[in-house]
């Protein structure tokens, strides 16, 4: 549903776009092929960027037997073949996973995590982060971004255009009468905007898929209870980890950045909220409560 | 003229909507097969996890020998069990006697210290997880299937092709009561 109102959005920033300059399908054209090209190529080596940012080692030794164990039980509930495994040496507790499709996946765990939780608990993460490789949302975050980033271009290549000059032809058609000036207005307002309402979009897409792999993890592992105590211990610490940037944010199981502790208690603003790329652990928690 | 197109038109669709459906329910239909066969692989797993984990125990409870033969009998009953309902009920009574070797086991800390006891007793909680999460699997798969060939329109093609419904896999009925803890 969120993507049909990003093409929308396309839709409407390129006819802005076309009215104010005459370009019309050439400019959208162009946009479109170097977001898709841009996207892909992030897309394709997710992992290898993913995994290399936050400085994830392989997890090998016989330490992290049990972290294998999991694993491997949660990949054949699901069907899924076993994903290559990393850690991360961060005290703070988190765990994401990366790969364009189940075949190319990748999970990590900050050795945090691993000391925090116990086993139902890191069971219930684990099947949290492989519902998001069995729901291809790296796929679909990859298609959200290519969206936000053709509305960007557009927005800002028919800004920049407006300054140097259009078609002549067609911005005299333009200045006929006032309501020709309203909808240039409207038009320049919507070119201004696309970009900022995209960004929003997508981080609601971001906090939807969030709780999806909740409730998919769930489903795995049919016992709530893990997911939801292992939840309440990441409520209580507030650690960010070293090595996340904001690109890779969406990715980890809890947003990795530093999260302001005024918006726990009182309702933050909706501003501050509508930039989350995570929905607030307490309505994770109470959604998984009422399963 | 254009009439015909459109009926051309309709007829592919209808031909690619069937050969869709029935290659989407002769897959559902493997993957079960499959699912089945990944529940054999784990119980042998199991299977070949146990000799190891009695001499552990063995080399520190030595003269708890009635444990022992138990586990032991249990197993081989196991392996050579017939049959899915007369497997099931095998494996139920290795599950007892696992449960019997580990209560054993309780008694002695130093065994319980022995690090490879308790990598034996991470994988064995791990397979006993693996057996259940594939037996899920199976449940899962046979769901998916089921509900293909009942719904309209791929029953049509499940009648015409002869797809049957298949059975879940149960769980143990006494497991299903309340358990009993004695000390």
């Amino acid at each position: 549903m969120l993507l049909a109102v990003f093409v929308l959005l396309i839709a409407a920033t390129a006819a802005a776009f076309d009215l104010l300059l005459g370009y019309g399908a050439a400019g959208l054209v162009v946009a479109v092929v170097i977001a898709i090209a841009m996207a892909f190529g992030s897309y394709f080596y997710s992992d290898r960027i993913a995994l290399a940012a936050s400085r994830a080692r392989p997890a090998d030794g016989p330490e992290y037997q049990r972290y294998h164990n999991l694993v491997e039980g949660l990949c054949i509930a699901a069907g899924l073949p076993k994903p290559r495994l990393y850690v991360v040496d961060d005290p703070a507790p988190n765990a994401f996973a990366t790969g364009r499709n189940p075949k190319h996946a990748a999970l990590a765990v900050t050795t945090g995590l691993l000391t925090m939780m116990n086993r139902v608990e890191l069971e219930g993460v684990i099947a949290h982060e492989l519902s998001h490789v069995r729901n291809y949302d790296i796929l679909v975050t990859t298609v959200a971004v290519t969206a936000v980033g053709t509305i960007a271009l557009l927005s800002d290549l028919g800004l920049r255009f407006m300054f140097w000059g259009g078609r002549s032809d067609r911005r005299d058609n333009v200045d006929a009468g006032s309501v020709g000036v309203i909808i240039a207005v409207a038009a320049l307002a919507l070119l201004v905007l696309a970009p900022f309402v995209a960004m929003l979009m997508q981080f609601a897409m971001s906090r939807r898929r969030e709780l999806l792999a909740d409730a998919s993890g769930v489903q795995l592992t049919r016992y709530p209870p893990g997911l939801i105590s292992a939840l309440e211990k990441l409520k209580g610490d507030q650690a960010v980890v070293h090595h996340a940037t904001r690109a890779t944010a969406q990715l980890w199981i809890e947003s990795p950045l530093d999260r302001d502790q005024a918006g726990e208690g009182k309702k933050g603003s909706w501003l501050n909220r509508a930039f989350d790329t995570h929905p607030p652990l307490d309505e994770r928690i109470a959604v998984l409560k009422a399963m | 003229m254009v009439v015909g197109i459109v009926i051309g038109g309709l007829v592919l669709v209808a031909l690619l909507v069937l050969v869709l459906s029935y290659n989407g329910l002769i897959r559902a239909r493997n993957r079960i097969d499959n699912a089945w066969s990944q529940i054999d692989v784990q119980l042998k797993r199991r299977y070949d996890l146990i000799p190891n984990l009695v001499e552990t125990v063995k080399g520190y409870a030595a003269h708890e020998k009635t444990t022992f033969e138990a586990v032991t009998q249990a197993r081989a009953n196991a392996i050579n069990a017939q049959g899915p309902a007369q497997q099931a009920q095998a494996e139920n009574v290795l599950s007892g006697a696992l449960k019997s070797l580990f209560a054993v086991a309780e008694a002695y800390p130093d065994l319980k210290a022995n690090q490879n006891f308790l990598n034996l007793q991470e994988e064995l909680t791990s397979t006993e997880d693996r057996i259940a999460y594939a037996r899920q699997f199976y449940n899962d798969s046979v769901l998916g299937y089921n509900n293909g060939i009942a719904t309209f329109p791929r029953n049509m093609i499940a009648g015409t092709f002869n797809f049957q419904k298949r059975v879940y896999f149960q769980g143990d009925p006494e497991a299903e009561g309340p358990v009993k803890v004695q000390f």
